[in-house]
């Protein structure tokens, strides 16, 4: 027996009526729904409806909770609900739910009066994929012991799995930080943009705020760049970076978990 | 006909009362060796690559024995089992050794969407076929016996034919799975539908049972005041299901026996106090015989 048997007229079937019907909140509820005395068809399938719905909400909201403090519980419910009556999960993985929900906030004409909030939310999207990433040793500085000047200058890092960097025109970390409550809330006076680097070298997911060089640093070797260009990169970014300071920050910091000499270049 | 094949190992958790793991009593399950049967986790919770989530249940496994509930493989869907998906769902499994599998007659994918409910079909000739045909599908690939729950249902289809009991003994029958009894879903089910909860549990394949479960439900009501249960595990479990499950283990003998509770989750005392209700009622329904795991 296959499966495939079973799809042979499924498009008029009942279990295409319900898909479709659960995620629209005005429709009717599907045919075929037995009607019982004393019971109303519409009130049964609505537990099925609200069902979806809010479980599919309430997953944005967990993922989301700065930028559901910043908009207010009404905003976030109608924002969250307009997203996942359109974008019901494509997997079981509910983690992994709420991908395309920054894009969507910025594409939002109600939201225009808050232009950052869609980096606070690809901001707390970051945290959630760091939370769950593979597990990795961090790389220290004793690993690096016998690397001559000439080949450390030739390393390529790879830097640990949960690392991800969100740069932002807007000071995302700060916006962030006082709505996660991990900043008292208080006016903003500096609107310079900043980059969020989210990692996890243990358990816990840490969010920093690097400074600019050092953000063009670590983006340049995210991007596999050698260490001798990530150097230059953030040089041309910031005069005063530091390589010293930051690549014992890139151990300090458990950042990276490895690192080879780079064999010449292949173009 | 039956493919000839190596033997599915059985679920073979012991008969004592358990607890859904939540994250948030971690510290609490740790700070001392807990009296409890074993532990059950939802599978998909664990499907990421690290952190946290696998930390915390590697310390968990070391030390209790382990039921995973999958409630995304959309067993009662007529559309192909998600093959990744029980990839996922193989290597969970065989990374902890769980002593149990277990699985929901629900569907919740179609058309590559995910409805993360667990929704119901109709009984038929048809939807019996597709079932028994994924559950096999899914032993198969984790070489285990599965367990498939009795669901929690608010409608009936017009279509369905079979009754649910006959449903589910036909596929334990024919794909050689074990059955998970709950015993509120039982309790909802018969309030909504209007049937007799005694009469459904004489009905179900009673040999079958490998885990039962037990949840706390709410009431609400339809639009003439007649009583709408909705199971929401968010709160005790009820005195009415508490009796009905003496009832079963009276006749079933000793049966290991999940407490879920997944909404508005209490501190772990209060987690702990329930557990011991149900472990008396258990332990009186057989007539003091099951002695709790330390």
């Amino acid at each position: 027996m296959t499966p495939h048997v079973f799809q042979n007229h499924w498009q008029s079937h009942w279990q295409n009526h319900w898909a479709q019907a659960l995620l629209d909140p005005a429709g009717a509820p599907p045919p075929g729904v037995a009607r019982q005395a004393g019971t109303a068809p519409d009130r049964r399938f609505a537990v099925y409806r609200n069902n979806v719905m809010v479980s599919l909400t309430g997953a944005l909201a967990a993922r989301f909770p700065a930028v559901k403090r910043i908009v207010g519980d009404e905003f976030f419910d109608s924002a969250a609900r307009a997203f996942a009556s359109k974008n019901p999960p494509r997997s079981p993985l509910m983690m992994t739910y709420g991908e395309e929900f920054p894009d969507f906030i910025a594409r939002l004409d109600a939201a225009s009066a808050v232009p950052y909030l869609a980096d606070v939310a690809r901001l707390e999207a970051a945290r959630t994929r760091a939370y769950h990433a593979d597990d990795a040793a961090p790389l220290t500085a004793a690993d690096l012991a016998g690397v001559s000047q000439e080949t450390l200058f030739d390393l390529r890092f790879v830097l640990h799995p949960s690392l991800e960097l969100v740069a932002s025109r807007f000071p995302v970390v700060t916006i962030w930080a006082m709505n996660a409550g991990d900043l008292e809330l208080a006016e903003i006076t500096d609107w310079s943009g900043e980059t969020a680097l989210i990692v996890r070298p243990a358990l816990d997911v840490e969010v920093r705020r690097p400074p600019p060089g050092a953000a063009a640093f670590l983006a340049s070797l995210a991007a596999g760049d050698r260490l001798g260009d990530a150097a230059a990169a953030a040089l041309a970014q910031s005069a005063d970076f530091d390589l010293a300071v930051n690549l014992a920050a890139l151990f300090s910091g458990g950042l990276a978990i490895d690192a080879a000499a780079a064999k010449d270049d292949p173009q | 006909m039956r493919r000839a094949r190596a033997p599915l190992q059985p679920s073979r958790l012991p008969p004592n009362v358990g607890l859904g793991f939540k994250p948030e009593h971690f510290a609490a399950i740790a700070a001392e060796p807990q009296p409890l049967g074993f532990f059950e986790v939802h599978a998909e919770n664990y499907m990421g690559a690290g952190g946290v989530p696998h930390a915390q249940l590697a310390r968990l496994r070391e030390h209790y024995a382990l039921s995973i509930h999958g409630v995304g493989l959309s067993i009662g869907s007529l559309e192909p089992l998600d093959r990744n998906h029980l990839a996922r769902l193989k290597r969970l499994c065989d990374r902890y050794n769980p002593e149990s599998v277990s699985e929901h007659l629900a569907w919740s994918s179609h058309g590559g969407a995910f409805y993360n409910d667990l929704l119901p079909l109709p009984y038929t000739d048809e939807t019996l076929a597709a079932v028994i045909s994924h559950v096999d599908e899914a032993q198969t690939a984790l070489g285990r016996r599965i367990l498939l729950e009795n669901p929690a249902t608010y409608v009936r289809f017009e279509e369905s034919a079979i009754p649910e009991t006959e449903f589910l003994a036909e596929a334990a029958r024919a794909s050689g799975c074990g059955l998970l009894l709950d015993v509120n879903n039982v309790f909802v089910c018969a309030r909504n539908h209007a049937y007799d909860a005694l009469a459904y549990l004489a009905d179900f394949p009673i040999d079958e049972i490998s885990e039962i479960h037990l949840a706390g439900h709410f009431e609400t009501f339809e639009a003439d005041g007649s009583p709408l249960l909705i199971d929401a595990h968010g709160c005790v479990v009820s005195g009415a299901v508490l009796d009905l499950y003496a009832g079963v283990i009276a006749r079933a003998g000793p049966l290991p026996t999940l407490i879920e509770w997944d909404n508005n989750v209490p501190d772990w005392r209060t987690m702990r106090a329930q557990a011991a209700i149900v472990q008396e009622r258990l332990d009186h329904a057989t007539g003091g015989g099951a002695k709790s795991a330390a």
